[in-house]
């Protein structure tokens, strides 16, 4: 789900030493730490919030005009402020992982924070209210995962129409000489497309598929002044006047299993669902009852609503294809989203805007 | 009309099976164990052989059919055909241009995204439960990198179309160069393989073509470069491939395609690097229908003495 695992297999970052979970042992090594940072009392505390690999997402610099407060060992926040209550009306700026929340009561131990960084995709991880209210801004990762998680939806979407990743399966455990008997897949081109959110992701997601001579539409929250695809305003409307559902919108309280079991029931036997959101937006219960009984043609899923487990009546199916929240794992997406951090923060504390503002 | 007796000689979609025994006398290969007997009491009557991409009609079979008028084939490849004897004794053939073209083009770009993104290897990841022990390894980005094309016919050209979507960048060989200014093109396919990221092979198979892809092609294309077959088998000299994939020489393979279907050479099962699939190109509903009426229209034009409608060009 987030990039940090994999930096210890990237050969072209460098790693801290020790990237360890804290504990008696190293108590005293943070207190020893802490104590060289007051050299740097001038700059702006910045504060990593996130589990112990998150430290690959930002190093200490000297042309850096901040300070990263936990650079190498990254206490849970609660706990570095009790050992440290001083700097809870320092921090500035912290620096979350998809997955950490930052909700009121985390804000209300931060009371100098005027920067949340998010190097992820969503931000449902984020009260932004919450943050707009305090004039905390917040900085994401603006479109550096838009085409990872674009290319993602077309592959889902082609594997599920097409059975690849189950011919695959079906080849690698043929009898060998024995004639392939694999049943027949449906035609992606021209197909009818509804997507959901025509956000950054959305838009990359459309011009793909437009090159497939695929029709676009799309729901939204508002419709859209800029863009020329026929828009709906329910996705019970446009999932019965089209053959695939690709969900790349944002979780909140209004989306929350946007796509039920009317949606489906309209979307049809032989409609696709692909999934790239968030897990919660399909409800989940539902889908793989619609799966078994038939009465929708397959799904591509990324996301699932309570990640790492996957109910495993899913893995009998060959109409769905499974996908561990990888949407923006790539090499390329990993180097750029430490860069994107780092110019925010850069930006940020010489008086000027974040690069990729959320709100 | 009165009875015209017509041979199938490879497996088609059962709806065009159907159609084949209401409309005609039809005799189905597979139905005789003694082919050369078959052959020998049947051969004589046989006016249309109806054959696919696998299996055609060769020299042999067009000589033990002396009345044969026409071959119509379930595909739009051609080279189980042997072409020349087909001229030679004034037998037309057709095929199934066009109306496969998208199919073949889309599971290219499939193709590209499951292997760069390790789509299948993920789809295993979760259902073995490992997901649960730590997330998936970092993959490769699609947007943006660099696809040579080998063949800038029908299906190179709908392939270069859907990669532009995605940002990448096009180039090609082919036996001449294209007015196509959009695209790069390289003389060789050493040159090809050497400047592009993705190599995908989209031209016919003919001796020409034959192991055009071969050891130095596979060497210049590189440990970063990743090739995708959705040609003919024999377009890849495979034990080459095998071999540079086992060393780590080549990224990456997708194939739709193998010399010898349907053996797959087994050292290919044990590697994640790769995307195999059962040769299913034209493999949708809406396609092989298509094709099937194609078959149809063709055989029913010939009989009745009109144009046929995709004679071999």
């Amino acid at each position: 789900m987030i990039l940090s695992p994999h930096i210890k297999t990237s050969k072209s970052i460098q790693q801290p030493s020790n990237s360890t979970q804290p504990n008696k042992a190293n108590m005293a090594d943070l207190n020893e730490s802490i104590e060289e940072s007051q050299e740097n009392n001038n700059l702006p505390k910045v504060f990593l919030h996130g589990p112990p690999e998150f430290s690959f997402i930002l190093q200490p610099n000297p042309s850096h005009n901040f300070h990263i407060l936990n650079p190498s060992s990254l206490p849970p926040l609660h706990q570095f402020l009790s050992l440290n209550p001083h700097h809870a009306s320092s921090i500035a700026a912290i620096v979350c992982t998809g997955g950490y929340t930052v909700n009121a009561d985390v804000l209300q131990l931060l009371p100098a924070l005027r920067l949340v960084c998010t190097p992820s995709a969503g931000t449902d991880h984020i009260d932004l209210s919450e943050c707009r209210r305090r004039g905390i801004q917040v900085a994401g990762a603006g479109n550096l995962f838009s085409e990872d998680v674009a290319d993602m939806a077309v592959a889902l979407l082609i594997d599920v129409s097409r059975k690849i990743s189950a011919a695959d399966r079906f080849l690698r455990r043929q009898v060998q000489n024995v004639s392939w008997n694999f049943p027949l897949g449906s035609k992606l081109t021209g197909k009818k497309i509804g997507i959901v959110g025509m956000g950054r992701i959305g838009s990359e997601v459309a011009k793909r598929l437009e090159a497939f001579s695929c029709m676009i539409s799309y729901n939204s929250r508002n419709k859209k002044p800029l863009v020329s695809y026929p828009y709906y305003s329910t996705v019970l409307e446009l999932a019965t006047d089209t053959n695939v559902l690709i969900l790349c919108c944002d979780l909140n309280d209004q989306t929350r299993h946007i796509v039920n079991k009317e949606v489906m029931l309209a979307l049809g036997k032989g409609g696709i669902i692909v999934n790239v959101g968030r897990g919660a937006l399909i409800d989940e219960k539902e889908l793989l009852k619609c799966l078994i009984e038939d009465e929708i043609g397959g799904a591509g899923l990324d996301v699932f609503e309570n990640e790492p487990h996957v109910p495993k009546d899913f893995f009998s199916l060959d109409n769905v294809v499974l996908s561990p929240h990888a949407a923006v794992v790539t090499s390329e997406s990993l180097m750029g989203i430490r860069q994107i951090v780092e110019q925010n923060l850069t930006a940020f504390f010489s008086n000027k805007a974040p690069i990729t503002p959320v709100i | 009309m009165e009875s015209i007796d017509v041979l199938l000689v490879a497996q088609v979609l059962p709806y065009l099976e159907q159609e084949l025994s209401k409309r005609y006398n039809l005799f189905r290969i597979c139905d005789y164990p003694q082919k050369s007997q078959f052959l020998t009491q049947h051969g004589a009557l046989i006016r249309a052989v109806v054959g696919n991409g696998s299996c055609g009609a060769d020299s042999e079979l067009i000589d033990a059919l002396p009345n044969l008028e026409i071959v119509s084939s379930f595909s739009v490849g051609v080279d189980k055909i042997d072409l020349n004897k087909c001229k030679e004794k004034g037998i037309c053939v057709t095929n199934t241009p066009d109306v496969l073209t998208d199919d073949v083009a889309d599971l290219a770009i499939g193709l590209m995204l499951t292997l760069l993104r390790r789509i299948c290897e993920c789809d295993r990841f979760v259902r073995s439960g490992d997901w649960k022990h730590g997330d998936y390894k970092l993959t490769t980005k699609f947007s943006g990198k660099t696809v040579g094309i080998i063949g800038l016919g029908r299906i190179g050209t709908a392939i270069a179309k859907r990669a532009e979507g995605f940002n990448c960048s096009i180039c090609y060989y082919s036996r001449t160069q294209k007015q196509e200014p959009k695209y790069k093109y390289y003389p060789n396919v050493v040159e090809l393989a050497s400047n592009c990221d993705i190599l995908v092979v989209a031209c016919s198979l003919t001796d020409e073509t034959h192991h055009i892809i071969n050891r130095e092609v596979i060497n210049a294309l590189g440990p970063k470069g990743f090739l995708i077959n959705i040609g003919r088998g024999k377009h890849v000299d495979e034990p080459e491939l095998v071999s540079a994939l086992l060393e780590g020489r080549l990224g990456g393979a997708g194939l739709d395609v193998f010399e010898n279907e349907p053996h797959v050479p087994e050292e290919l099962f044990g590697l994640e690097n790769v995307v195999l699939l059962p040769h299913v190109g034209s493999g949708t509903v809406e396609t092989r229908t298509a094709m099937a009426d194609l078959v149809l229209g063709n055989l029913e034009a010939h009989f009745l003495g009109k144009p046929l409608l995709t004679p071999l060009v």
